[in-house]
């Protein structure tokens, strides 16, 4: 595991504190009965960084970000939030986040802005610090136009944005998101990260899971790769896809019939080959080179493509699955 | 409480910098949850009630006016006509005015600790809100039970307001029914509250609840008339019911009904210990599923 490497990354801000971690996991574990949820993961969290954790559903992603909001005990190893144990200081830890869940759990009886100063209030904030506080993180939202409507009124995207400002209420210096927009258009994704660089930008650090390969390398700085329960590989988004994939992808479909028989013909070209029921990919540095390469050899594909490398690549070359099954 | 200062950061959709204030830090934030956690779910509980305000005027007011009416007034009519003697010697609205306030409180407990107990796990999952936050399980158990207490002291003050204006309670005591009525109402609801939070998948239990719980102890707990005109063999309905005890002792209050001192006793260790008991298991269930 390339935990040292990772540990010994430059400082991401100019505090003398940078360089302690805010999270820190060692062969963490948690089991449900006879189900092994997370088995043995590692990891250090410095300040200001925004540390993915990137996998398919069920890897164990969600079970770990429990653990680290202090809501759930782990069965074994150490695990430290800002130094404090969640399981022995459970508020103390909670105190210091901001939660986004997976499934929004906003009070849909009450009113957008009341969302807020409710939940600000669990944290003791006074009303003279809420008040203005609300109106600004609605404005951060672009909800200040419905401040006053019922939550149910909301779009999916707007009720997300809402969940954000509600953890942002406390002024957390750690956010932690679960699947921050699963079940969002392209543009509401696209509004919701922007909101999240925002955040990095102001120092504050984020921890996010995602199956999105798209989401994690725009947003992270460093990602571990979880399957199973499992730390398959951690680094950088731009580091992993060098380490575990080649520079460019050439994706050809050959129509389903074809796609499976046709890998013996295609041995040689480019660095590795990867069958897929619905196109067969090569990885190589130079993809239009491989595509030369094919068409020399008679080979004429329905559609053909040459893109970059992304973490689905990566994924699917330590798992030998694709990720978003 | 922390003096806002200013700091000047980048945030708005596009509409220039915001101006953040500084919230306190989070050791204080923990500190005051730790003591204060309770209070600020309770306060959450509260703000959502004011939503149905309405509804609990209506049931603290509305109800009695036609309970007493209906009941206290129409039909005291015939039975009073016939013998007040059945009834210690009091009219037959006396007689009832404290049974009605007990159970519109249980009533109210089997509402707010069924149904909302589900949303706050399963359907909406509002409790994970605060959970999330330096909140604890327990904590938020209890600020969801203060709050329900305080829907039962309004709305039993509102109901003994309307059951004085109807001269039903004769005695200057009376008004100690409404702290009865409370009690009444947590010692059913606590217990019920206890077995919502352990309830995984609605399956219509609160339903049957209400008709195989909640009616027969309205209807057999000496309620519209003394328990021991009925035969022995329901006559039990009434010893475990809070509905019995809390009706017994609200009498006892409102007319100063004569009973054995030491069945005085009784009834206010019963509802006590029932409460007790079901607050034990209610933080226990409440702990056990949020921690998982």
């Amino acid at each position: 595991m390339s935990k040292e490497k990772a540990s010994s990354r430059p400082p991401r801000n100019d505090s003398k504190d940078a360089d302690e971690y805010v999270i820190s996991a060692q062969n963490l574990s948690k089991t449900y009965g006879d189900v092994i949820a997370v088995d043995d993961i590692s990891f250090n969290v410095p300040a200001g960084e925004a540390f993915g954790l990137l996998g398919p559903n069920g890897a164990g992603k969600s079970t770990t970000m429990k653990m680290i909001g202090g809501v759930s005990q782990r069965t074994s190893g150490q695990l430290t939030i800002m130094g404090l144990d969640p399981d022995q200081h459970g508020p103390e830890v909670r105190a210091h986040l901001g939660v986004v869940p997976q499934q929004d759990n906003l009070d849909e009886e009450l009113r957008v802005r009341d969302n807020l100063l409710v939940y600000g209030r669990y944290f003791g904030l006074p009303m003279s610090y809420l008040r203005p506080k609300a109106d600004e993180l609605l404005q951060f939202a672009q909800l200040t136009d419905k401040a006053k409507s019922k939550v149910d009124a909301l779009s999916g995207g707007m009720k997300r944005r809402l969940t954000i400002a509600r953890s942002l209420i406390n002024e957390p210096r750690i956010l932690l998101l679960d699947e921050p927009t699963t079940g969002l258009d392209p543009q509401a994704r696209h509004i919701l990260w922007d909101r999240l660089f925002r955040l990095k930008e102001q120092g504050v650090t984020l921890i996010l899971t995602t199956h999105y390969m798209d989401e994690a390398e725009q947003l992270c700085d460093r990602l571990i790769v979880v399957d199973k329960g499992k730390i398959m590989a951690e680094g950088s988004p731009a580091s992993l896809i060098r380490e575990y994939s080649t520079r460019e992808v050439l994706e050809l479909r050959f129509g389903s019939e074809r796609n499976t028989s046709i890998g013996a013909e295609l041995v040689g070209i480019g660095e590795r080959i990867e069958t897929l029921p619905d196109r067969v990919l090569i990885y190589a540095e130079d993809g239009e080179a491989a595509l030369e390469q094919v068409s020399a050899r008679g080979l004429h594909p329905l559609t053909s493509l040459v893109r970059r490398s992304s973490l689905e690549d990566v994924f699917l070359r330590l798992t030998g699955r694709s990720l978003v099954d | 409480m922390t003096e806002p200062q200013a700091a000047t950061v980048s945030g708005g959709g596009g509409a220039g910098p915001v101006t953040l204030r500084r919230a306190h830090s989070p050791e204080i934030s923990a500190a005051r949850a730790r003591r204060w956690g309770a209070f600020y779910y309770m306060e959450q509980v509260l703000r959502v009630m004011k939503g149905y305000s309405w509804t609990i005027v209506m049931y603290g007011v509305g109800q009695p006016v036609a309970y007493l009416f209906a009941m206290g007034v129409g039909l005291a009519t015939l039975v009073d006509a016939n013998s007040t003697s059945a009834f210690g010697g009091v009219s037959y609205l006396v007689f009832i005015a404290p049974a009605l306030l007990v159970s519109a409180s249980v009533m109210t407990a089997a509402n707010e600790f069924t149904f909302p107990v589900m949303d706050g796990f399963k359907w909406r999952r509002i409790y994970y809100g605060p959970h999330a936050s330096p909140l604890t399980p327990s904590q938020i158990a209890s600020g969801h039970a203060m709050a329900v207490t305080l829907r039962f002291v309004v709305q039993s003050a509102l109901y003994f307001v309307v059951v004085a204006l109807f001269g039903a309670s004769p005695s200057g005591w009376g008004w100690v029914s409404v702290l009865v009525a409370t009690l009444a109402g947590l010692s059913f609801g606590l217990p019920l509250m206890a077995y919502s939070a352990s309830i995984k998948e609605d399956k219509g239990q609160f339903a049957m609840v209400m008709r195989f719980i909640v009616m027969p102890l309205f209807l057999f707990s000496g309620t519209f008339f003394p328990l021991d005109t009925l035969p022995l063999v329901v006559r039990w309905i009434g010893w475990i019911s809070p509905i019995w005890h809390g009706t017994e002792l609200g009498r006892v209050f409102s007319y100063g009904y004569e009973e054995a001192p030491l069945l005085t006793i009784v009834h206010i260790v019963f509802l006590i210990s029932l409460a007790a008991v079901g607050w034990v298991l209610t933080k226990r269930q409440f702990e056990k599923r949020m921690a998982s």
